[in-house]
């Protein structure tokens, strides 16, 4: 198998690794930099779990190959919290108890924020639509679109 | 098992020409949403990945001579934010968002859409009825060819070894036209289409339709443009006349298979209404710029 070296941004930090030509990004993330944090829910696109931000656009890390990333700017799930201090999504999540087992919080998560960084004020329904692509088998969604819709009106005032 | 390798190239006669030397152990990569899917499937097993989005050209939206040029590699979520094309052609950018979740839209384009030819590609219909062109470069040069003429089976384009489409063309558009397109799936999203039905019309000063086109998706083999469908709505006005030969013109152009998306007794039927009721939209659309 030929690898491919890849140069890319993420989280801010530079990273370098090598990829067999058929992986995907999130085969790089999880098992050449350690970030686990991004889940292997389908790996068809469908549930979302694998859900990170490339150069400002939510993807599917399984639906890109790991040499696409070349030069890209990667934000996932790690990079969410600032140190041990949680983003108002992440306590939102806590305090509305928008999961269960947790396997697609890490996906919803980095959703929402592409969400919110694009549109700060989002209606329930178009939060609905933009949360589509994130399957959860345990909560039924309503805990989540409030724990989202929560986060927005807190950050709204930080901005303020 | 052969060994697996990517290349992105950015000048469109390398890709052409990587894309010729893999044969038909090659694959053109756009948003990858369809085929790298098929990869984790084991449905393809391609020796060489010849990655289209860093070729020039293929990504970005330009006017031309009143016109769009839309790189094929363009994903969905930069045509939604097109303001220009947005309001020139709104079925053909509907019909493009309507595709998978936002992840999916950060990725899936019309090329690869057309290229992958399912014939429930959202899409296609769209770009049919708009008399989208697509330029095509292969080894021995650019042709252009009506996005119509592409899909040719489930899955399997007219396109040559070493060819592909770097971009997709709709025309300049006349006063008092519009376009719609609508699909029919069990819920509100995330799903493929059970038919679809693309209509682009243009009125004249009275509202008489001077000109339509009405394409159908996931009622045969490919896309098709039911002409005798269109024809049923020329001269007419929207009266329920007109309507009523145009659902049933459409119906007769069907030939769908029956799966667990649907029977083909339903298919049919509903493809009638979703002409109908695309052909209500896009009547509305023309007149309003009237």
């Amino acid at each position: 198998m030929t690898r491919t070296h890849i140069s890319a941004t993420v989280n801010g930090d530079p990273v370098e690794f090598l990829s067999d030509a058929g992986a995907t990004l999130l085969d790089a993330l999880r098992d050449e930099l350690g970030l686990t944090g991004s889940k292997e829910g389908c790996g068809s696109g469908d549930c979302g779990a694998c859900s990170v931000i490339v150069d400002g656009r939510l993807v599917c890390s399984c639906l890109m190959l790991a040499a696409e990333a070349e030069g890209r700017r990667i934000e996932t799930i790690e990079g969410m919290a600032d140190g041990s201090v949680l983003h108002p999504l992440q306590r939102k999540f806590l305090e509305h108890a928008a999961l269960q087992c947790g396997f697609c919080t890490p996906g919803l998560l980095v959703a929402a924020k592409a969400l919110l960084d694009a549109n700060p004020d989002p209606t329930e329904s178009e939060t609905r639509y933009w949360l589509a692509g994130n399957l959860c088998r345990c909560t039924g969604y309503d805990k989540v679109i409030r724990a989202v819709m929560d986060a927005a009106a807190e950050l709204r005032q930080v901005r303020v | 098992m052969s060994e697996l390798s990517y290349l992105a190239p950015t000048a469109a006669e390398e890709a052409a020409a990587a894309l010729a030397a893999g044969g038909n152990l090659a694959r053109a990569l756009s948003g990858g949403t369809d085929l790298l899917v098929q990869l984790r499937a084991g449905r393809v097993k391609p020796g060489l990945i010849v990655d289209l989005k860093r070729v020039a050209g293929a990504i970005g939206i330009r006017e031309e001579n009143g016109g769009f040029v839309i790189g094929a590699a363009t994903p969905g979520v930069m045509v939604g934010e097109h303001r220009g094309l947005a309001r020139a052609w709104p079925g053909v950018v509907e019909a493009l968002e309507l595709i998978g979740s936002t992840q999916i839209q950060s990725r899936a384009s019309l090329g690869g859409n057309l290229c992958n030819a399912s014939p429930a590609a959202d899409s296609v219909p769209a770009m049919v009825a708009a008399r989208a062109t697509c330029v095509i470069v292969g080894p021995s040069g650019r042709r252009t060819m009506a996005v119509e003429a592409i899909g040719v089976a489930p899955g399997r384009t007219c396109l040559t070894a070493g060819e592909f489409v770097l971009e997709i063309a709709l025309p300049t558009r006349a006063a008092r036209s519009a376009d719609a397109y609508l699909r029919s799936i069990p819920r509100t999203e995330m799903d493929i289409a059970v038919a679809g039905a693309g209509v682009n019309l243009t009125l004249d000063p009275e509202g008489v339709i001077v000109d339509a086109r009405v394409a159908l998706g996931a009622v045969g083999p490919t896309v098709m443009l039911a002409r005798d469908a269109a024809a049923a709505l020329e001269g007419a006005r929207l009266d329920e006349g007109a309507l009523a030969r145009l659902d049933e013109a459409a119906r007769a152009a069907c030939i769908p298979i029956g799966d667990k998306r649907g029977t083909a007794e339903f298919r049919t039927r509903i493809a009638g209404v979703l002409a109908r009721r695309a052909t209500v939209i896009a009547y509305a659309r023309a007149k309003e710029r009237g």
